[in-house]
């Protein structure tokens, strides 16, 4: 391949592709086969960090950055003028593997503009999967993207060969994407998703029956929205959210805060901030939502329709809901041990072990590496010494800000001065 | 009782010798050191452990039925942590687990257990940001070559995961810091020494060494990592404590071009 040109559409499709958040090569199994190339089955690597400290772990380009449609929200919008470049299969086959050769890369994310049609697109995403599992028996992680609209044919075909799909529905609610892109519909979004939904389900069980049916998808599916382009509100957000990991077994659901990118007055202009806090505590509420048993309407529903932006979303259901509390260390079951503010699943489950041997009291709690500066206001254990005054939710709240110091302080004093 | 000082030649077997002489002599004050740093006491009596297999062997099987494969595992890491004073938390480990009848390995409110597992822990992590810093650099002479420094000896618990990626390449990880290699041959891995010129610079490729395509790919792959970032979200902190500082000098992308 030609070193130059190579590089100079590498440089363009590697910058339009670096919105899509998704970067995990996690959830696979597979193995090294034939002693071939790769192995995923581990879990994931992330090779390296850029400088805005999100991680590295896959090769992610666009096939092309030519699109026919015009997604407001989208820096290869047909409207704007950039540079636009494609790359042929053989060079994407011929980057991937000489970058997973010198362990930079976990594997490929494919995405890609829609050229011509969504089936055209599709085919040659689905022909470097093909070329690199059968010709390079390379094994290390793909990630597709699932083109809008494209046929079940080709969706089929290509969950044979990558470990991930996904399809960003990108604005969280259907009259956001009418105003944003009016030339796409939810539909053709969740289309895609069933078909490759009820292909998983149906290899997942032929699997148990015939030991040599091939893998399908092992990763799963993923989806992302843009956070703050169109004007939802978290509990928006949520729903929409809850609603794709109960109907179609996604695997995650991404969070992207929106990166002014156009002059367009229906987003916010260039310049703005990127709502990187309000990114973080939808992440939160996902993890309380998949993880920490909550169900989403306990965090967000009718009456607290936005998640605080000074402390984290349990913090905030812990103190509208006190009578829960406090809670005690030594006998509490695993869903109540996971609701205390500042007890992640790791330190619930040392908790759970440690309390087989003897009663745990403040010392032991300190020493196994628990954060008490939340979680002190909210359990007792083996001690005398627990909070005995009778403090409302706002003392409470008062007093863990004042003995803590956010790593957002500069982005929450700036966003807080606009309401004062 | 007199002070006993047991000396072992630094391996793991080595260590577990030592261990199995403790319990033999049934020991109290005791202290296991490696040959290379034993001060002599005035007070204190020395003894130099010869290894034995099967002595080394009879312990890990007695700690085997005793703990869960993943409590050993993690007695093996805190062992390649090489931190001093880290033999001494291991055998209280053990005869704590020898002395109970239950698995004592979820104790963490126990101070040598908690203190084990959190080194076990640190070492884990160098061992999977290896799997992630590890640059191979391809040579005129088709070797993968990699360079490490890793804080703890853990190119033993690396091992296994290039030998399950890279099947079908020879590759070379060498350890700057304890000078010894891991070299792969399509076949097997095994462990190494190099000679290499005095004025090998490892943190340089030169074209001496390495092959014509190498730069090409290592311009490609530092492209990539800049086009990569978003500067409105720009993290330098969190950038670095990824990617600490200290790991900079053998990674390409961080290289000045």
């Amino acid at each position: 391949m030609s070193f130059e040109r190579t590089q100079e559409k590498l440089k363009i499709l590697a910058d339009a592709a670096k919105y899509d958040v998704s970067c995990s090569s996690s959830g696979s199994n597979r193995r090294n086969k034939n002693k071939g190339l790769g192995d995923a089955s581990g879990m994931g690597i992330c090779h390296s960090y850029t400088e805005d400290g999100r991680c590295v772990s896959l090769l992610k380009i666009l096939l092309t950055n030519h699109c026919i449609f015009d997604c407001a929200y989208c820096v290869t919008r047909k409207s704007n003028d950039i540079k636009r470049a494609a790359f042929k299969v053989q060079e994407v086959v011929d980057l991937t593997i000489n970058f997973y050769r010198r362990n930079y890369i976990e594997g490929l994310f494919l995405s890609s503009g829609i050229f011509k049609n969504a089936d055209y697109t599709m085919e040659r995403l689905v022909a470097v999967a093909k070329k690199l599992r059968l010709e390079e028996n390379f094994n290390g992680y793909i990630h597709l993207k699932s083109i809008p609209g494209a046929s079940d044919e080709l969706m089929r075909e290509a969950g044979l060969y990558a470990d991930r799909l996904s399809v960003n529905i990108e604005i969280p609610t259907e009259s956001g994407l009418k105003r944003l892109a009016p030339d796409k519909n939810r539909e053709d979004f969740i289309k895609p998703m069933v078909k490759v939904k009820n292909e998983i389900i149906q290899y997942k069980a032929e699997k148990k029956i015939i030991k040599s049916t091939p893998k399908y998808a092992p990763a799963g599916q993923s989806t992302q929205m843009i956070i703050g382009a169109s004007g939802e509100n978290d509990f928006q957000i949520m729903q929409t959210s809850n609603h794709f990991y109960k109907h179609f077994n996604l695997k995650r659901v991404y969070y992207s805060g929106y990166v002014p990118i156009s002059y367009d007055e229906r987003l916010p202009q260039i310049g703005s901030a990127v709502p990187m806090l309000r990114e973080n505590r939808l992440y939160q509420t996902d993890w309380l939502m998949r993880f920490y048993g909550f169900d989403v309407s306990e965090i967000l529903n009718q009456q607290h329709q936005h998640l605080d932006l000074d402390i984290d979303p349990k913090l905030s259901w812990a103190l509208r809901n006190l009578h829960e509390f406090p809670v005690d260390v030594n006998t509490a079951d695993k869903r109540m041990l996971a609701r205390i503010p500042g007890l992640g699943m790791t330190s619930v489950h040392k908790i759970i072990n440690a309390r087989r041997f003897r009663r745990l009291n403040w010392d032991h709690l300190k020493k196994i590496g628990l954060a008490l500066n939340r979680a002190q206001y909210f359990i007792i254990c083996d001690s005398n010494a627990f909070e005995r005054r009778d403090l409302t939710s706002e003392k409470i709240k008062s007093l863990i800000l004042q003995n803590s110091t956010s790593k957002y302080q500069k982005t929450l004093s700036n966003q807080l001065s606009l309401f004062t | 009782m007199k002070h006993k000082v047991l000396r072992y030649d630094g391996s793991f077997d080595g260590f577990l010798t030592a261990v199995f002489t403790v319990f033999e002599q049934k020991l109290i004050a005791v202290t296991i050191e490696k040959e290379t740093i034993t001060q002599e006491g005035l007070f204190s009596e020395n003894e130099t452990v010869t290894t034995d297999e099967v002595k080394a062997n009879r312990v890990w099987k007695g700690l085997k039925n005793k703990l869960s494969s993943g409590s050993n595992y993690k007695l093996y890491c805190a062992f390649l942590s090489e931190q001093s004073g880290v033999e001494a938390l291991l055998l209280d480990y053990i005869n704590y687990a020898f002395a109970t009848n239950d698995a004592i390995d979820k104790d963490y409110a126990h101070p040598s257990v908690l203190k084990i597992s959190q080194i076990a822990k640190m070492v884990g992590r160098e061992k999977h940001r290896m799997e992630a810093f590890v640059r191979f650099k391809l040579t005129k002479d088709d070797i993968y070559f990699a360079n490490i420094e890793p804080d703890f000896n853990v190119l033993p618990l690396i091992s296994k995961h290039f030998k399950n990626r890279y099947a079908d390449q020879k590759w070379l990880i060498y350890d700057i810091k304890r000078h010894y290699g891991l070299y792969y041959d399509l076949q097997n891995v095994s462990i190494m020494q190099m000679h290499l010129p005095d004025d090998f610079d490892f943190t340089k490729t030169e074209d001496t060494y390495f092959a014509e395509e190498e730069f090409e790919f290592q311009t490609l792959w530092q492209d990539y990592f800049k086009s990569t970032n978003i500067a409105s979200r720009k993290n330098i902190k969190l950038h670095t404590r990824h990617v600490p500082k200290r790991y900079w000098k053998y990674l390409s992308e961080k290289q000045p071009r």
